[in-house]
């Protein structure tokens, strides 16, 4: 799960990572509110995506009036934003971030990640701090400096310093930047975190280094011990469908293509996806309904799949271990019963009793659904189907 | 012969008396498996599928011998369990459950390693070695005995790959799901040696997917250390970016870890990449010759 920047910096604050002093505004008049609060001269207006590069794609703001504040929030809301993260159909601002302007001598990159070779948490830091980070990664990997930081040890001096002497701080500069970084490996611990991106960090004026942007994501395995974390949660920020899926425990990713997946099991879905395209279509969704596959749980990946228009056919794919597939071709007829299914389902049903499951559906007699004898052939068919071919 | 488990381990089962534990353990008993009895605290001294229930592992431990548990506990309290067996001297720990913290087996791992135990899992179907011995939740039908050493990060495809050696007038001599974590116990790396050592196994099947660099490590090794034929798959190839694909370990991540750049680093490797997952029965066929 991933949260906004005013949210991220609301528990930096907590945890002492010192970021400007700002609040998260909902209309032009709050806005302006906030930035009168906040006092000053400079202001900055941020908009509340889950995503990045919003300052290239407009996202980002000064103002040098509470006034301008006002009108540059007002314009900022609502609009859609696309930015190099969020995809073509970019995101819809729903609110705006007002923060005081700071006064910025270096902009550096500061992040923390599980690094699953070393299997432990990394901290990241670079002198490219305010530009694409990916660019950095892909073009010079050499200027990130990782620290690994082995948790039963937790965050020692020397991993500072390692990263301070690698960014050229000077004397004076290594005690805060150390101070800094123990908060944030603090931060990124204690709340289950599995990444934090700080770009930029920045050194000011004075000599203090203060957090710019904010973004933090969290291992969703561990919300159940952060309900704080779980209220952060925006489900404007996410597919609708993709929500209404997980409600009923299946595991939904929406794709471009037409033909739409029904599988049992995270790793058959994607090898499904994969074998379709293999076979000249374009899956239309990632679908995993879990190793039940229920009446249910397939009538509810009916109704999923088809919320997306694109689709032409479907391809049930369902590897039958421990449930047996007479169960499963029983639940398929069900649901096709419950949900109006109209486009050609190709059904294959392989392992426990898989012969009377071809039987079941071979005697249903319905004329939209399609057994397939093994995977390739379920792909072929499937793909033949969503092209008008069968 | 076979790797890591036979018909002769003797395996505990912690979550013993909880439903999927009950369900599953029923399951290992019929396959054939040497379960010896199980853990649940406040359940000691009680008996359940016709084995004895501990309160603690150590204590059966002591009792029975068994130098393998299965673990079923739910996921808030899959550490500690996985610890409390490090800590018993459990070997192997094979743990099943799906949803427990990565922070907690960060700890739970390194724990672990510091007592000298394996892990299998978590987020697995678990291990069986064909028709001696099935530790895990896999339908057990489905592998048959052959030449075939199996590697998987995905249950269901596991069993597609086993199905479709089968299929071949082959079969499987152990076939181990790994899990699809982002921290998980033995991986490739670790289990590609033992089939290699294992006389029995003539080919090894390799099936991964996007996220995180096992894969990549595995085709570093496999290059320097495996003479046997390894065939792989990698799920994922049409899986966009930055998006969970179901397990939390398969996340393309800042374009690294695609399928296509693991696909590469395998072939340079020398091993046969399927593109189709429907062709991984055919070509272990072919390179084996049969
Ligand atoms: N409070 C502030 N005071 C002064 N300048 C700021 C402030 N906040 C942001 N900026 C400037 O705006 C730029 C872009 O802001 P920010 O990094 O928060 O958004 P972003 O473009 O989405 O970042 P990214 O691409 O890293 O995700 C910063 O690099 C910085 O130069
Ligand atoms: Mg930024």
């Amino acid at each position: 799960m991933n949260i906004h920047e005013y949210q991220a910096k609301e528990i930096f604050r907590e945890y002492g990572v010192p970021v400007p002093r700002g609040e998260v505004a909902f209309s032009g008049p709050e806005a302006k509110e906030i930035a009168q609060k906040l006092g000053g001269d400079l202001w900055v207006v941020k908009a509340q995506i889950h995503a990045g590069g919003r300052g290239k794609a407009g996202g980002v703001k000064l103002a040098r009036s509470p006034e301008e504040v006002e009108k540059i929030a007002e314009e900022m809301l609502g609009m859609t934003l696309v930015t190099h993260q969020t995809g073509p159909e970019g995101k819809k601002v729903e609110k705006v971030y007002i923060e005081e302007g700071a006064d910025i001598q270096k902009e550096y990159y500061l992040g923390m990640v599980l690094d699953r070779s070393s299997e432990m948490p990394v901290m990241m830091a670079s002198t490219e701090g305010g530009m694409e980070i990916e660019e950095v990664a892909a073009k010079n990997p050499e200027k990130i400096i990782k620290v690994a930081i082995d948790p039963t040890i937790g965050f020692q001096g020397f991993h500072g310093r390692k990263l301070a002497f690698s960014l050229g701080l000077s004397k004076e500069e290594i005690r805060p930047f150390i101070q800094f970084a123990e908060a944030l490996y603090k931060v990124y611990m204690d709340k289950d975190a599995n990444l934090i991106e700080i770009n930029p960090l920045i050194k000011t004026g004075d000599g203090k280094f203060l957090a710019l942007d904010a973004k933090m994501g969290f291992d969703d395995n561990a919300l159940f011990r952060h309900p704080d974390i779980h209220e952060m949660r925006d489900l404007s920020e996410e597919d609708p469908v993709e929500h209404e899926a997980e409600k009923y425990g299946l595991s939904y990713v929406n794709l471009d293509g037409n033909v739409g997946c029904m599988v049992n099991g995270a790793g058959l879905a994607m090898a499904t996806m994969d074998i379709i395209k293999h076979e000249g279509g374009e899956p239309a969704n990632f679908l995993d309904v879990g190793g039940g596959a229920s009446a249910q749980t397939v009538a509810k990946g009916f109704e999923l799949i088809l919320q997306d228009e694109n689709v032409k056919s479907i391809f049930v794919n369902i590897f039958g271990g421990i449930v047996r597939c007479d169960r499963i071709a029983n639940g398929i007829l069900q649901a096709t019963k419950e949900v109006e299914v109209n486009v050609p389902v190709v059904v294959r049903l392989d392992g426990t009793n898989a012969n009377e499951a071809a039987e079941i559906l071979k005697n249903a007699n319905i004329p939209n659904i399609i057994p397939a004898t093994d995977l390739a052939d379920g792909a072929k068919k499937a793909v033949a189907a969503a092209k008008g071919e069968l | 012969m076979s790797i890591l488990v036979n018909k002769d381990t003797k395996v505990i089962v912690q979550g013993f008396t909880g439903k999927e534990g009950t369900f599953h353990s029923q399951q290992c008993i019929d396959y054939g498996t040497k379960i010896v009895g199980g853990v649940t605290p406040g359940k000691g001294g009680q008996t359940h599928l016709g084995r004895p229930v501990f309160n603690t592992v150590k204590e059966a431990v002591d009792a029975t011998g068994a130098t393998v548990s299965l673990i079923f506990v739910p996921p808030a309290f899959t550490a500690d369990a996985v610890m409390e067996a490090a800590d018993a001297g459990i070997d192997l720990a094979v743990i099943i459950t799906e949803g427990a913290p990565v922070k907690d087996m960060m700890y739970a791992k390194m724990y672990g390693t510091k007592k000298g135990m394996k892990t299998i899992g978590p987020n697995c179907p678990g291990i069986i070695t064909a028709e001696e011995c099935k530790i895990g939740i896999m339908p057990g039908f489905i592998f048959k005995k052959g030449p075939v050493g199996l590697i998987s990060k995905s249950g269901t495809l596991t069993y597609e790959a086993s199905n479709q050696v089968v299929k071949e007038g082959l079969g499987i001599t152990t076939a181990v799901g790994i899990g699809g974590d982002p921290i998980i116990g033995l991986s490739y790396k670790q289990l590609l040696p033992l089939f290699e050592a294992d006389p029995e196994t003539e080919a090894i099947v390799m099936i991964g997917e996007i996220g995180g660099t096992l894969e990549i490590e595995a085709a570093e090794f496999i290059k320097q250390n495996i003479t046997k034929p390894v065939v792989a798959f990698i799920a994922g190839q049409t899986a966009p970016k930055g998006k969970r694909m179901g397990h939390a370990g398969a996340i393309i991540s800042g374009g690294q870890g695609t399928a296509q750049e693991k696909m590469e680093a395998l072939r340079n490797a020398g091993v046969h990449v399927v593109e189709s997952p429907a062709d991984i029965g055919k070509t272990v066929a072919q390179v084996l010759g049969k």
